[in-house]
C-alpha cells in the first residue's frame, strides 16, 4: 500500500498473456470474467510486442499464452518467435480446438517451448457435453500430434462433480496419450464456476476417494508422468498461497490491455487497473495502485494481521474474499480461522442439497449470449 | 535412479537451461516451472550436451577447476538431474 518501497519489489517472473476472450468452448467453470462480453477491444500484434519486450526486461521468463483460445489470434506465431527471440519460454494454454499439424509445426519453428491441452473428461459425451463443442475426438489427436513433434505434453483436466467419479478413466487416459505431466486442476471457483456451484461442487467424499486415486497413481507412473494437484481449498484448513503473493510474482495481461496482479482481479472494486496502452511494465509493476494495493502485509485485517502463518499464504485470495464475505480485505474464508467460514460450509450444504434434488437446474455455459446478461 | 558409465549423458530435449540476466543465475526452464540452479550444478548440467559419458565429464571439470575427489559429488547431483528429468541417457 501507500509507502511501499518499491526497493523491495520483487520483479515479475511468470507473465500471462490472455490474448482474447473469443473461445470455440463453453465451459462452465471458466475462469474468465462473467461480463467478459463487456471488453470485445483486443490489443495489437505492435501492444502486445512491447509488452513482452518490457516484461522480459524485467525479469520475466514463463510466458502463458492463453485467453479465451488463443489459438484465434492471427498473429500467435509472431508473438511465439518474437518471445522466442527475447528468451523467454513459451508454453500455450490451448483447448486444442482448431489445431492442426502444420500450425503444430509451424509454433515449433518459431519458438514454441510447450503444448499444454485441456480435454473435460475421459469420455466423448461427457466432455463434448462440458465443453459445449464436439471436441472429443479432436483434443485427443490434437495430443498425439503434440507428441509427435517433441513438446513436452501437459494434459489439463479441470475436476468438478460431474467428472471426478472419472479420475481413474482420466488418469489412464493422460497415461495412453503419452503425457509428461497431468494437471488434475479442481475447480476453483470463480467467475463462471461460482455461477455454477451448486453444480460443480463435489462433495467432501468425492473429493477424498479422487485424490486417494490419484496419489496411488502418482507412485505407479513416478518418473514417466508427473501429476500436478491443485487442491480444491473448499475442503482445507488454510487458504492457498494465491499468487504466491500480490504482485511478486505473477503479472496477467487482459485481452484489452489490462494489467492485473492474477487473472480475477479486474472483478475487485477501486483498484484501478492500469492499462499497457498508457503505462509501460516497469510502471504498471512499480508504481500502480493496483499492484501495490495488497502488497505486504499492512493491509491485513484480523486474524491474518497476528496470525503466525500469514507469511506462508499472505492471507489468501483477495478475489475469494470480496467474492464470498463482500469485503476484499478480508481473511479467505476458506482458513478455518476466518470469522465468515461458515459461508464454505453453506456453499457445501447448497451444492450437497442440488445434487440430491430431483430436478437439476442446467449448466450455466461460458458464451457471448450469457455473458451479456451479466454486463 | 543411477546413472550408468557406458552410457553418453544429454540434456533433456523437454527441459531448457539458460543464463538469466535479471536474475545473475542458470535456470532450467520446463512446463510452467523453473529452477534456479548454483554455479556449479549449472557447469556439470553445461556439460550433459549428448557427447560424454560420466568418466569424461568428471575428468573435464576436475581439470577445468584444477582439483580432484569431484566424482562423488557430481554423481550425487546427477542422480538428481536424472530423476528429475533434466538429463537422460541412451
Amino acid at each position: 500500500m501507500a509507502g511501499f518501497d518499491k526497493t523491495n519489489n520483487t520483479p515479475p517472473r511468470w507473465l500471462l498473456a490472455e490474448l482474447t476472450y473469443a473461445c470455440p468452448l463453453q465451459c462452465p467453470y471458466c475462469s474468465n470474467p462473467l461480463d467478459y462480453a463487456k471488453y470485445p477491444s483486443e490489443l495489437s500484434t505492435e501492444d502486445w510486442m512491447r509488452v513482452l519486450t518490457q516484461a522480459r526486461k524485467m525479469g520475466a521468463v514463463q510466458l502463458g499464452f492463453s485467453g479465451g483460445e488463443p489459438l484465434t489470434r492471427k498473429d500467435l506465431t509472431e508473438l511465439v518467435r518474437h518471445a522466442r527471440q527475447l528468451g523467454y519460454y513459451s508454453n500455450l494454454i490451448t483447448s486444442g480446438y482448431g489445431l492442426t499439424e502444420e500450425k503444430i509445426v509451424q509454433l515449433k519453428e518459431a519458438g514454441l517451448d510447450h503444448i499444454q491441452v485441456s480435454i473435460q473428461a475421459s469420455t466423448q459425451e461427457l466432455n463434448d457435453h462440458i465443453a459445449g463443442t464436439a471436441s472429443y475426438v479432436h483434443k485427443k489427436e490434437v495430443a498425439h500430434l503434440v507428441k509427435k513433434h517433441g513438446y513436452p505434453m501437459v494434459l489439463c483436466v479441470v475436476i468438478h462433480r460431474e467428472n471426478i467419479h472419472q479420475m481413474q478413466d482420466i488418469l489412464e487416459m493422460a497415461e495412453e496419450l503419452g503425457a509428461d505431466y497431468l494437471e488434475l486442476a479442481n475447480t476453483q471457483y470463480y467467475g463462471w464456476a461460482h455461477a455454477n456451484r451448486d453444480l460443480l461442487l463435489p462433495t467432501r467424499e468425492q473429493f477424498e476417494e479422487a485424490e486417494r486415486i490419484a496419489q496411488a497413481y502418482k507412485e505407479k507412473v513416478a518418473g514417466k508422468m508427473k501429476i500436478y494437484y491443485v487442491v480444491p481449498d473448499y475442503y482445507e484448513d488454510r487458504p492457498k498461497a494465491c499468487m504466491n503473493g500480490w504482485g511478486t510474482t505473477f503479472l496477467t495481461i487482459a485481452p484489452d490491455g489490462v494489467a492485473l496482479p492474477c487473472h480475477s482481479a479486474r472483478e475487485l472494486p477501486g483498484l484501478d487497473c492500469p492499462n499497457v496502452k498508457d503505462l509501460s511494465i516497469e510502471e504498471i509493476w512499480h508504481d500502480s495502485k493496483a499492484f501495490n494495493f495488497f502488497r505486504g502485509q499492512e493491509w491485513m485485517k484480523e486474524p491474518c494481521r497476528s496470525c503466525d502463518e500469514k507469511h506462508k499464504d499472505f492471507g489468501g485470495c483477495r478475489c475469494q474474499a470480496y467474492l464470498l464475505t463482500g469485503d476484499m480485505y478480508n481473511t479467505d474464508p476458506v482458513c478455518s480461522k476466518s470469522p465468515n467460514h461458515q459461508v464454505i460450509d453453506a456453499a457445501i450444504a447448497s451444492a450437497a442439497a442440488v445434487a440430491l434434488a430431483p430436478n437439476e437446474k442446467p449448466l450455466l455455459f461460458r458464451n457471448s449470449k450469457n455473458s451479456r446478461e451479466f454486463m | 535412479m543411477t546413472i550408468q558409465p557406458d552410457k553418453i549423458i544429454s540434456f533433456s530435449p523437454t527441459h531448457r537451461l539458460q543464463w538469466e540476466e535479471a536474475q545473475q543465475k542458470n535456470v532450467i526452464l520446463y512446463p510452467e516451472g523453473m529452477v534456479e540452479l548454483n554455479t556449479s550444478s549449472a557447469e556439470i548440467l553445461k556439460l550433459c550436451d549428448g557427447t560424454r559419458t560420466l568418466d569424461q565429464l568428471i575428468n573435464e571439470l576436475e581439470q577445468k577447476f584444477a582439483t580432484t575427489g569431484l566424482s562423488n559429488d557430481i554423481n550425487a547431483f546427477l542422480e538428481v538431474a536424472l530423476h528429475n528429468g533434466w538429463i537422460r541417457q541412451n
